[in-house]
């Protein structure tokens, strides 16, 4: 095994260029596979029995009536899968049908399977669900507050804790108070970001299957076919080498689908009772309350510089309002702080952050998990540190730019860096310099900046295991097969393996084949969540191709009694590189190795440093291989008469180490702006209150009314690519997936700012929250463009 | 609710059809679950999101909403209509050359709109395209890849040239903006 493979040589041929995808032509022609495009004879049709409470225990539950009902095969309850389970191994706290008490409105209680799926809903009418309704808790702040005399969301873990509290953390990186203290200059803020959700446009789907010999076989649209894999065989005690997860190509994902759901453990259940195949697909309803999506923030900052524009310290605190369950809120709470130390020099930071339960659908990982909230906040505090300095504040995160092989405060190694080119691109390619502070009032432009992990260091249960794993085949017919267990969600990793492949051997992209998405046949990958993939799919592919190249090079190498290292394999042929006329089709030298070796298999595997993290509890949390790197800008017009924010254009440059392919690398920088925008101004997960209908039920679960922008509410979007080369990454690859997603949204929030001189510090900049900062703005005497950046009138001012 | 099963004649992707289909269907489950025709998508089932549209009579229509009924006797086109013995389609083509399917889920109703635009105006300004597509959600691209995709498939359409693009990426529309940073300078600033 190895620990990482750099390849800083620019010596790749197909690396780096435009090329198709591998599954580009099924997905144009229809022909791509999607888990809700599978039918099995004899297949069930499953429906879930969701709460209409918020928060109840659950007295009786009779489906005597359900199962009387004909047609129907199967009813499940809680107490026939009672085992918790948690995508976090420390803390599972959920089941995958409600035993004893339901936590949100739309919490599952019960599973029928059917023949069909109008027979499903109908039984699911004649379940009789006593429940004894519970105070709930809607808002973090009573959450947080409460003192047990209404019973709280889980069970506290010790006596006399609040157990309404998923997770405290609390870390302090040098002297931030004495750091505030000295500071020139100190801003101080309070944030709010509205919870988002994925809206993938596939809704969840599932199928169970288990056959007379014990095996359980589960079709899901996950994008964590192992994680499933491992809770399927825990939970429902099937032993882990009779089941198989398969993952048929997913229609969209964004962190929705990154642990598992209530209907991948009822199919498989359900199979197990009936021995026919089961599906279950959520209504777009369910996705919206299935949600783990964004997590409201509530958050407050303290920033502190030095008057000519050094940050000094960093103080924040944050309620995290995490919803039901604890999903992946650990690292969340972490997230929330760990990942802010880059891409600027702080010398002391603090954070202070709660995550805690309320009676609403829980909130997990959305792109860019745990850090997009608190980057929007910073980067406004930037902008605000950088008027009060009186610098550019382009200029100001220059000033204030960490470096490359460096260390942060929290002491995650940052090793390659582009943050700076991703400025200046951005400052050229929007003409930064003639239009910040200098257009018409209601025109403005705005500037963030940003860092991502390339995975993490540290699975998510602990193992030394390599993270991914590849194999490949070659043979006589000059074909190259790739098995990859990593996740295509539509980031383009199964191009990726492929794309490797054939530069390693030499072969036509379309002579490699991938067999993916099935943990029968295919090694451990950890799954498409935290960026990871490329880097660490990557690396296992390089490996296992070199493994593979060395063979063929060195039979052919004595075939024709030269070097093996003189062999070259590129564009279909292998070539001897003192005299390039000396050359044979690959496929004659892929026959001359099997001759020689026999049949021609290989592994490769990849796993990550585990010795760049700070000593300190929590310090393996955010420790990433890499980090990626973003500055966006953003130019905006504001109508302040009814507080509609048009977004013009966004510049987005992000530091991907190098593009193995730039069409898909763009193509993830395009989709994580246009997701932040959306974020930024339209995209709201809320739910009522008792003034407004039922409290907990949400506010808008569809596509309609839950509002992702439309062609025509999109702006115009610019990807830079910058290429900083990393030494571990392979061929120097970074992320490229979520980490272009964080400046979108304050880089939106300063663009108003420079527009009309009223700052926004709750998302979202709808109309009607755009349109009461106006109004306050209007009553203080403060709409007005802002002034140009003036050192001297800063240092007067102070 | 007893589901009545009735014969409809149905005209779908050129073939004459003669299938008994619940009453109650849409055209939508009368394609994805009678015919196996699995390319258009569910996404919300209630004429939000798109994925659904397929062309009648040549007009892109939401299949989710539409009882199968009303498509008697009119010429339904999916996505799996779209290519013919010679190749994919143009835009097809196009969408793998230009990335413009990244998940690809909503890439079937995409398709039908796009393919609609091009046959009435096969050279569209960016803001026609924008318009044409405003019904279909894609929640991946951002839209920019998909515009990059029509363009071009409208320019090999009016310059005459089908199936599969054989220059590959050498013409790919969009300049690929790159700043490279040399390995050796990795220096702290």
């Amino acid at each position: 095994m190895i620990k990482a493979r750099g390849n800083t040589k620019s010596d790749v041929k197909l690396i780096g260029s435009p090329m198709r995808k591998v599954e580009g032509l099924d997905k144009s022609t229809g022909r791509a596979v999607y888990t809700d495009d599978i039918v099995f004879p004899g297949m069930l049709h499953g429906k879930i029995l969701r709460s209409p409470h918020a928060h109840a225990r659950i007295v009786a539950v009779d489906t005597s009536d359900a199962e009387a009902l004909e047609g129907v095969h199967a009813v499940v309850t809680g107490r026939d899968m009672a085992t918790t389970y948690g995508i976090i191994p420390w803390t599972p706290d959920e089941y995958p049908l409600c035993v004893d008490r339901v936590r949100y409105i739309g919490d599952g209680v019960a599973a029928v399977a059917a023949v069909d799926e109008d027979t499903a809903i109908r039984a699911l009418d004649l379940i009789r669900v006593d429940y004894e309704v519970l105070p709930a808790f809607h808002d973090p702040f009573a959450a947080v507050e409460a003192d047990g005399s209404t019973p709280y969301i889980h069970e506290a873990r010790k006596e006399g804790w609040n157990g309404n509290v998923t997770k405290k953390v609390k870390l302090e990186f040098g002297e931030v108070e004495d750091g505030l203290e000295e500071s020139d200059v100190v801003v101080e803020g309070e944030y709010f970001f509205e919870g988002t959700t994925h809206a993938p446009i596939e809704p969840h789907c599932a199928i169970g299957l288990f056959e007379g010999n014990g095996k359980l076989t589960v079709w899901s649209s996950t994008q964590v076919p192992h994680y499933l894999h491992r809770e399927l065989s825990r939970v429902l005690e099937v032993d882990p080498a009779k089941v198989r997860v398969l993952q048929p190509l997913v229609g969209g994902a964004f962190g929705g689908k990154s642990e598992p759901f209530d209907l991948e453990f009822c199919v498989g259940k359900l199979a197990m009772k009936t021995g026919r195949p089961v599906k279950i697909l959520y209504t777009r309803e369910e996705v919206f309350y299935a949600h783990r999506g964004r997590h409201p923030f509530h958050m407050k900052y303290r920033t502190g510089a030095t008057a000519d524009g050094r940050l000094t310290s960093v103080d924040a605190k944050i309620l995290l309002d995490g919803g039901a369950y604890a999903s992946f809120g650990l690292v969340t709470t972490y997230y929330s702080g760990q990942l802010l130390c880059a891409p600027y020099q702080m010398p002391a930071y603090r954070f202070d952050s709660t995550r805690v339960y309320t009676n609403k659908p829980a909130c997990g990982p959305k792109r860019g998990h745990g850090s997009v909230q608190p980057r929007f906040a910073f980067e406004v505090q930037i902008d605000k540190l950088a008027e009060r300095t009186g610098l550019d504040p382009i200029e100001f995160r220059r000033h204030n730019f960490i470096g490359s092989n460096t260390r942060t405060v929290n002491e995650l190694r940052i090793t390659s860096n582009g943050f700076l080119e991703c400025l200046e691109s951005v400052e050229r390619a929007s003409d930064w310099l003639s239009k910040f502070r200098n257009m018409p009032f209601g025109r403005g432009i705005g500037v963030a900046g940003s860092t991502y992990i390339s995975g993490t260091n540290y699975p998510i249960y602990p193992n030394e295991m390599p993270q991914s794993g590849v194999q490949m085949q070659i043979d006589r017919s000059g074909r190259v097969a790739v098995f990859s267990g990593a996740s295509e969600i539509g980031q383009g990793c199964d191009s990726v393996v492929a794309y490797i492949a054939a530069e390693e051997l030499g072969v036509p992209l379309d002579h490699v084949r991938v067999m993916r998405g099935d943990t029968d046949f295919t090694p451990v990958d950890l799954g498409a969540y935290s960026s990871r993939v490329t880097f660490m799919l990557g690396n296992a592919a390089i490996d296992a191709a070199r493994k593979l190249r060395r063979m063929v090079q060195e039979a052919v190498g004595e075939a024709w009694e030269v070097k093996p290292g003189e062999v070259l394999l590129a564009g279909g042929r292998a070539f001897w590189a003192p005299d390039t006329e000396r050359q044979i089709p690959i496929r004659e030298a892929f026959n001359l190795a099997e001759t020689k070796f026999g049949t021609l298999g290989s592994t490769g595997s990849y796993n990550t440093p585990k010795d760049v993290h700070g000593d300190y509890r929590g310090g393996t949390i955010g420790s990433s291989p890499a980090y990626s790197f973003t500055a966006h800008v953003a130019e905006v017009e504001v109508d302040v008469e009814s507080g509609f924010v048009d977004v013009k254009k966004i510049w987005v440059a992000h530091d991907c180490g190098r593009a193995l392919n730039p069409v898909l690398v763009e193509g993830q920088m395009e989709g994580s702006a246009y997701m932040g925008f959306a974020e930024a101004l339209m995209e709201e997960q809320i739910f009522k209150d008792a003034d407004h209908g039922r409290a907990g039920l949400h506010n808008a679960p569809s596509l309609l009314d839950y509002r992702i922008p439309t062609s025509l509410d999109t702006p115009e979007l610019e990807a830079l690519i910058i290429e900083s080369i990393d030494p571990e990454g392979p061929y120097g690859a970074k992320e490229a997936g979520e980490g272009p997603l964080h400046p979108s949204i304050p880089a939106i929030a300063n663009a108003i700012y420079d527009a009309i001189g009223v700052r926004m510090d709750r998302l979202p900049f709808s109309p009607p929250q755009v349109w009461r900062a106006v109004e306050s703005a209007r009553a203080a005497g403060t709409l007005a463009k802002p002034g140009a950046p003036d050192r001297a009138a800063a240092a007067v001012a102070g | 609710m007893e589901s009545t099963i009735d014969i409809a004649r149905l005209v779908v992707n050129g073939d004459r059809l003669e299938v008994g289909i619940p009453t109650h269907y849409t055209l939508l489950e009368a394609l994805r679950y009678v015919l196996r025709l699995t390319g258009s998508k569910q996404g919300c089932d209630k004429g939000d999101c798109g994925a659904c549209t397929v062309l009648v009579d040549g007009v892109p229509t939401l299949s989710c909403i539409m009882p199968v009924w009303e498509a008697l006797g009119k010429r339904v086109v999916t996505v799996e209509g779209l290519a013919t013995a010679e190749g994919p389609h143009p835009l097809q083509d196009e969408f793998d050359l230009n990335g413009a399917a990244q998940c690809g889920f909503c890439t079937p109703g995409i398709l039908c709109s796009a393919v609609a635009l091009l046959h009435e105006n096969p050279a569209p300004s960016r803001d026609e395209i924008r318009e044409a597509l405003s019904g279909n959600l894609c929640r991946c691209t951002g839209y920019a890849k998909i515009y990059d995709a029509v363009e071009a498939a409208g320019a090999r359409i009016r310059e005459g040239r089908g199936g599969i693009n054989p220059e590959g990426h050498d013409r790919t529309p969009r300049r690929h903006a790159r700043t490279r940073r040399s390995p050796d300078d990795q220096g702290t600033r």
